[in-house]
Protein backbone atom coordinates (compact mmCIF):
# COMPACT_ATOMS: atom_id res chain seq x y z
CA UNK A 1 0.00 0.00 0.00
CA UNK A 2 1.54 3.50 -1.39
CA UNK A 3 1.89 6.27 1.56
CA UNK A 4 4.12 8.57 -0.65
CA UNK A 5 2.81 12.20 0.30
CA UNK A 6 2.10 14.35 -2.52
CA UNK A 7 4.84 15.90 -4.54
CA UNK A 8 4.62 20.24 -4.99
CA UNK A 9 3.34 20.16 -8.87
CA UNK A 10 6.22 22.38 -10.33
CA UNK A 11 5.63 25.06 -12.69
CA UNK A 12 1.94 25.64 -11.86
CA UNK A 13 0.65 29.64 -11.68
CA UNK A 14 -1.67 30.51 -9.54
CA UNK A 15 -4.64 32.59 -11.14
CA UNK A 16 -5.71 35.80 -10.74
CA UNK A 17 -7.96 37.18 -7.67
CA UNK A 18 -8.09 37.12 -4.16
CA UNK A 19 -5.64 34.17 -3.07
CA UNK A 20 -7.33 33.20 0.32
CA UNK A 21 -11.13 33.38 -1.09
CA UNK A 22 -11.05 29.11 -1.27
CA UNK A 23 -9.69 28.79 2.36
CA UNK A 24 -12.20 31.42 3.63
CA UNK A 25 -15.23 30.27 1.82
CA UNK A 26 -13.90 26.62 2.41
CA UNK A 27 -13.53 27.24 6.47
CA UNK A 28 -17.24 28.55 6.68
CA UNK A 29 -19.30 26.12 4.16
CA UNK A 30 -17.32 22.35 4.02
CA UNK A 31 -16.36 21.83 0.60
CA UNK A 32 -17.12 25.56 -1.16
CA UNK A 33 -13.16 25.81 -1.78
CA UNK A 34 -13.17 22.64 -3.66
CA UNK A 35 -16.51 24.13 -5.60
CA UNK A 36 -14.62 27.64 -6.47
CA UNK A 37 -12.05 25.75 -8.09
CA UNK A 38 -14.55 23.04 -9.83
CA UNK A 39 -13.38 20.23 -8.18
CA UNK A 40 -16.95 19.51 -8.06
CA UNK A 41 -16.30 15.49 -6.79
CA UNK A 42 -13.83 16.20 -4.29
CA UNK A 43 -16.04 19.22 -3.00
CA UNK A 44 -19.01 16.90 -2.38
CA UNK A 45 -17.41 14.02 -0.73
CA UNK A 46 -16.05 16.53 1.66
CA UNK A 47 -18.83 18.31 2.40
CA UNK A 48 -20.93 15.56 2.59
CA UNK A 49 -18.10 13.62 5.20
CA UNK A 50 -17.71 16.89 7.14
CA UNK A 51 -21.75 18.40 7.34
CA UNK A 52 -22.87 14.04 8.05
CA UNK A 53 -20.07 13.98 10.89
CA UNK A 54 -21.48 17.53 12.37
CA UNK A 55 -24.62 16.51 12.18
CA UNK A 56 -24.53 12.66 13.62
CA UNK A 57 -22.73 14.57 16.60
CA UNK A 58 -25.54 16.57 17.03
CA UNK A 59 -28.06 13.73 16.46
CA UNK A 60 -26.09 12.12 19.02
CA UNK A 61 -26.50 14.85 21.99
CA UNK A 62 -23.08 15.84 21.79
CA UNK A 63 -22.62 18.90 23.11
CA UNK A 64 -21.51 22.45 21.21
CA UNK A 65 -19.14 24.18 23.00
CA UNK A 66 -19.75 27.70 24.05
CA UNK A 67 -17.49 29.30 26.93
CA UNK A 68 -13.92 28.72 27.92
CA UNK A 69 -13.70 27.32 31.67
CA UNK A 70 -10.25 25.87 31.27
CA UNK A 71 -7.70 24.89 28.48
CA UNK A 72 -9.82 21.81 27.56
CA UNK A 73 -12.24 23.89 27.03
CA UNK A 74 -10.66 25.81 25.01
CA UNK A 75 -9.30 23.48 22.37
CA UNK A 76 -13.13 22.43 22.09
CA UNK A 77 -13.99 25.86 20.80
CA UNK A 78 -11.31 25.75 18.48
CA UNK A 79 -12.47 22.11 17.05
CA UNK A 80 -16.12 23.76 16.70
CA UNK A 81 -14.81 27.04 15.52
CA UNK A 82 -13.62 24.98 12.64
CA UNK A 83 -17.21 23.95 11.02
CA UNK A 84 -17.47 27.42 10.23
CA UNK A 85 -20.95 28.59 9.74
CA UNK A 86 -22.34 25.00 11.12
CA UNK A 87 -21.19 25.90 14.05
CA UNK A 88 -22.59 29.68 14.26
CA UNK A 89 -26.11 28.24 12.84
CA UNK A 90 -25.62 25.45 15.42
CA UNK A 91 -25.50 28.10 17.97
CA UNK A 92 -28.06 30.72 16.88
CA UNK A 93 -30.83 27.81 17.05
CA UNK A 94 -29.32 26.63 20.34
CA UNK A 95 -28.84 23.10 19.12
CA UNK A 96 -26.41 20.59 21.13
CA UNK A 97 -27.00 19.21 24.70
CA UNK A 98 -25.40 20.75 28.36
CA UNK A 99 -24.50 19.10 29.41
CA UNK A 100 -22.89 15.63 28.51
CA UNK A 101 -25.48 12.86 29.47
CA UNK A 102 -24.70 9.80 27.93
CA UNK A 103 -21.72 7.83 26.31
CA UNK A 104 -22.95 8.01 22.88
CA UNK A 105 -23.42 12.08 23.65
CA UNK A 106 -19.78 11.94 24.18
CA UNK A 107 -18.82 10.16 21.15
CA UNK A 108 -21.25 12.94 19.41
CA UNK A 109 -18.98 15.96 21.33
CA UNK A 110 -15.87 14.11 19.57
CA UNK A 111 -17.97 13.84 16.29
CA UNK A 112 -18.40 17.79 16.04
CA UNK A 113 -15.05 18.74 17.18
CA UNK A 114 -13.62 16.54 15.00
CA UNK A 115 -15.98 17.33 11.72
CA UNK A 116 -14.42 20.98 12.33
CA UNK A 117 -10.81 19.83 12.27
CA UNK A 118 -11.72 17.82 9.07
CA UNK A 119 -13.05 21.18 7.92
CA UNK A 120 -9.63 23.02 8.69
CA UNK A 121 -7.79 20.55 6.27
CA UNK A 122 -10.31 20.89 3.17
CA UNK A 123 -10.01 24.25 3.49
CA UNK A 124 -6.09 24.32 3.16
CA UNK A 125 -6.17 21.40 0.90
CA UNK A 126 -8.63 24.32 -1.09
CA UNK A 127 -6.05 26.78 -0.90
CA UNK A 128 -3.13 24.76 -1.70
CA UNK A 129 -5.43 24.07 -4.78
CA UNK A 130 -5.41 27.77 -5.44
CA UNK A 131 -1.73 28.12 -5.40
CA UNK A 132 -0.72 25.68 -7.13
CA UNK A 133 1.07 23.21 -4.54
CA UNK A 134 -1.65 20.29 -5.46
CA UNK A 135 -3.36 19.52 -8.28
CA UNK B 1 -32.17 10.91 18.41
CA UNK B 2 -29.52 9.09 16.89
CA UNK B 3 -27.56 6.34 18.93
CA UNK B 4 -25.12 4.42 17.72
CA UNK B 5 -23.01 1.14 19.29
CA UNK B 6 -19.36 2.00 19.98
CA UNK B 7 -18.21 -0.15 17.03
CA UNK B 8 -21.36 1.66 14.67
CA UNK B 9 -19.42 4.91 15.86
CA UNK B 10 -15.95 3.68 15.05
CA UNK B 11 -17.18 2.89 11.52
CA UNK B 12 -18.81 6.14 10.73
CA UNK B 13 -15.62 8.38 12.47
CA UNK B 14 -13.35 6.03 10.22
CA UNK B 15 -15.28 6.62 7.17
CA UNK B 16 -15.83 9.95 6.93
CA UNK B 17 -11.82 11.04 8.31
CA UNK B 18 -10.67 8.16 5.93
CA UNK B 19 -12.88 10.18 3.14
CA UNK B 20 -11.25 13.65 4.02
CA UNK B 21 -7.76 12.22 4.82
CA UNK B 22 -7.57 10.46 1.10
CA UNK B 23 -8.87 13.51 -0.62
CA UNK B 24 -6.58 16.00 0.96
CA UNK B 25 -3.53 13.96 1.19
CA UNK B 26 -3.02 12.51 -2.33
CA UNK B 27 -3.30 14.07 -5.53
CA UNK B 28 -4.68 11.64 -7.92
CA UNK B 29 -7.84 10.01 -7.64
CA UNK B 30 -6.38 6.59 -7.64
CA UNK B 31 -3.98 7.50 -4.87
CA UNK B 32 -6.83 9.15 -3.03
CA UNK B 33 -8.89 6.19 -2.86
CA UNK B 34 -5.99 3.92 -1.84
CA UNK B 35 -4.61 5.96 1.09
CA UNK B 36 -8.59 6.77 2.27
CA UNK B 37 -8.80 2.63 1.92
CA UNK B 38 -5.46 2.41 4.25
CA UNK B 39 -6.75 4.95 6.58
CA UNK B 40 -10.27 3.38 6.97
CA UNK B 41 -8.50 -0.10 7.71
CA UNK B 42 -5.72 1.59 10.33
CA UNK B 43 -8.91 3.37 12.07
CA UNK B 44 -11.38 0.51 12.10
CA UNK B 45 -8.08 -2.36 13.23
CA UNK B 46 -6.18 0.04 15.60
CA UNK B 47 -10.10 0.26 17.25
CA UNK B 48 -10.60 -3.72 17.77
CA UNK B 49 -6.84 -4.32 18.55
CA UNK B 50 -6.97 -1.71 21.26
CA UNK B 51 -10.59 -3.26 22.26
CA UNK B 52 -8.93 -6.73 22.84
CA UNK B 53 -5.79 -5.01 24.61
CA UNK B 54 -8.19 -3.12 27.22
CA UNK B 55 -10.09 -6.24 27.42
CA UNK B 56 -7.30 -8.67 28.79
CA UNK B 57 -6.09 -5.62 31.12
CA UNK B 58 -8.96 -5.48 32.50
CA UNK B 59 -9.31 -9.00 33.61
Amino acid sequence: MSTTPNKPVAGKKSGQGFVYLPLIAGWLVPGAGHFLQGKWVRGTLLAVSIIAMFVLGLAMQGKLYTSVQDILDMLGVAGDLGSGLLYVVSRVAGWGAQPIQTTVADYGTKFIVVAGMLNIIAAVDAHNLRTGRKS
Amino acid sequence: MFHPSHFTAVLLFALFASTVFGITMRDTPRRMFRYGAYCFILFVGSAIVLSWVMLLIAR
